[in-house]
């Protein structure tokens, strides 16, 4: 399935041997707390009284964390599943997102290739591969499998060996609840390269905690994540920084990647 | 084996699926505007943003309440570890000590 056109791993190997050593680091981060939150999913999947089939088949083929907690405590609420689809797809809008900002660069690849890797396309994917992309500016597809396994695999096993587990592990009181936030921040900085992407940050924060008390998380969440943008482009460039001035130039350099990111990509922030 | 919820499974995939793959498969996705593109690319800093702060500022009850305990400082911490060592490894796992010994120690509860 490789693509037709160069991509970043054939121009600049080196370069991306080095980028890839920071994913890796980066996805062993991811794994150490997915590994331990699919636990936890398994064992709420446990107390609504899915069968172990079924507890992988929703990480395997729905593979969507949040919309997977919600769905299990849907279920034991006795909900339809209509109500579980329609909650699924709020939770996952932001997807299109996350989405719309990768294909620049995987425009490179095959048709069929893009359909196998939508499916892997979580938050965790996202943050790591297009911190990997642009760090290489460009596409690299072992890069972006890198990361899809850094949570697909510790989520799915988690998932199953807290079914069978039951609740040996507690995650609350160990603190790994709070490592999915953490982990969130962490990747959201190493993004910021910029007074837009700060700007951009903050105001999804502003919007997605508000409204999120108002509404629901879900909808706080897509909210922050839509209006975030909006307040970045509101912020007037820095002259000859990293901004947005040079994002239209095309796939190869979609992400604008300017000195200051260059700067935190050197020293291996994701 | 009860497989009752299989099925659920692939509905959730149908919700989740198509906004992973649109934009993906889209044709001419890489010729959009550079004003569009700009909004794409904030768009990154801004959903991981919103998912911290949603997941460590807001309960899961329903409706949700104003979380302030422990979890905002810890992902506070985890952002400055992460910023000084510009690694995210040791900003997540100076945010689980924090929160693990602050429930261990009495000083804040469990979630």
């Amino acid at each position: 399935m490789s693509g037709e056109v160069a991509t970043a791993a054939d121009e600049r190997p080196e370069a991306v041997d080095v980028s890839r050593r920071t994913l890796i680091g980066d996805g062993v981060a991811i794994a150490s707390y997915a590994f331990p939150v699919g636990l936890v999913f398994g064992l709420a999947a446990l107390q609504a009284h899915y069968s172990l089939l079924d507890v992988v088949a929703n990480s395997v083929v729905a593979f969507a964390g949040g919309a997977q907690f919600a769905a299990a405590g849907m279920v034991k609420d006795g909900a339809s599943w209509l109500a579980i689809a329609g909650v699924t797809l709020l939770v996952n809008a932001r997807h299109l997102l996350y989405s719309a900002a990768t294909a620049p660069y995987t425009a490179v690849r095959s048709r069929k290739e893009r359909v196998v890797m939508a499916h892997f396309l979580t938050d965790e994917t996202f943050a790591l591969a297009l911190a990997h992309f642009r760090r290489i500016r460009g596409f690299d597809a072992r890069g972006y499998w890198i990361a899809a396994m850094a949570i697909f695999i510790p989520w799915t096993t988690g998932s199953a060996v807290g079914y069978v587990a039951g609740g040996a592990v507690d995650v609350n009181r160990l603190g790994l609840d709070v490592a999915f936030p953490a982990a969130m921040a962490g990747l959201s900085l190493g993004m910021v390269s910029g007074r837009r992407d700060v700007a951009a940050a903050l105001g999804a924060v502003a919007v997605a905690v508000p409204l999120g008390l108002a509404a629901g998380a879900s909808v706080g969440l897509v909210a922050g994540a839509v209006v975030g943008p909006m307040v970045g482009l509101a912020m007037p460039e820095a002259r000859g920084g990293a901004g947005t001035a040079d994002a239209g130039r095309g796939a190869g350099s979609a992400d604008g990647a300017g000195a200051a990111h260059e700067r935190a990509s050197e020293a291996g922030l994701p | 084996m009860n497989l009752g919820l299989v099925p659920l499974a692939f509905i959730m995939w149908l919700a989740t699926y198509p906004s992973r793959a649109l934009p993906m498969l889209a044709p001419g996705i890489e010729r959009l505007p550079p004003r569009a593109v700009a909004y794409l690319r904030l768009s990154g800093p801004s959903a991981l943003a919103a998912l911290a702060a949603v997941n460590c500022l807001l309960t899961s009850d329903k409706p949700p309440r104003l979380l302030l305990g422990i979890e905002p400082i810890a992902v506070a911490l985890s952002a400055v570890v992460v910023w000084r060592t510009r690694r995210l490894l040791p900003g997540v796992v100076a945010a689980v000590v924090l929160v693990a010994v602050a429930r261990a120690t009495g000083v804040a509860g469990v979630v």
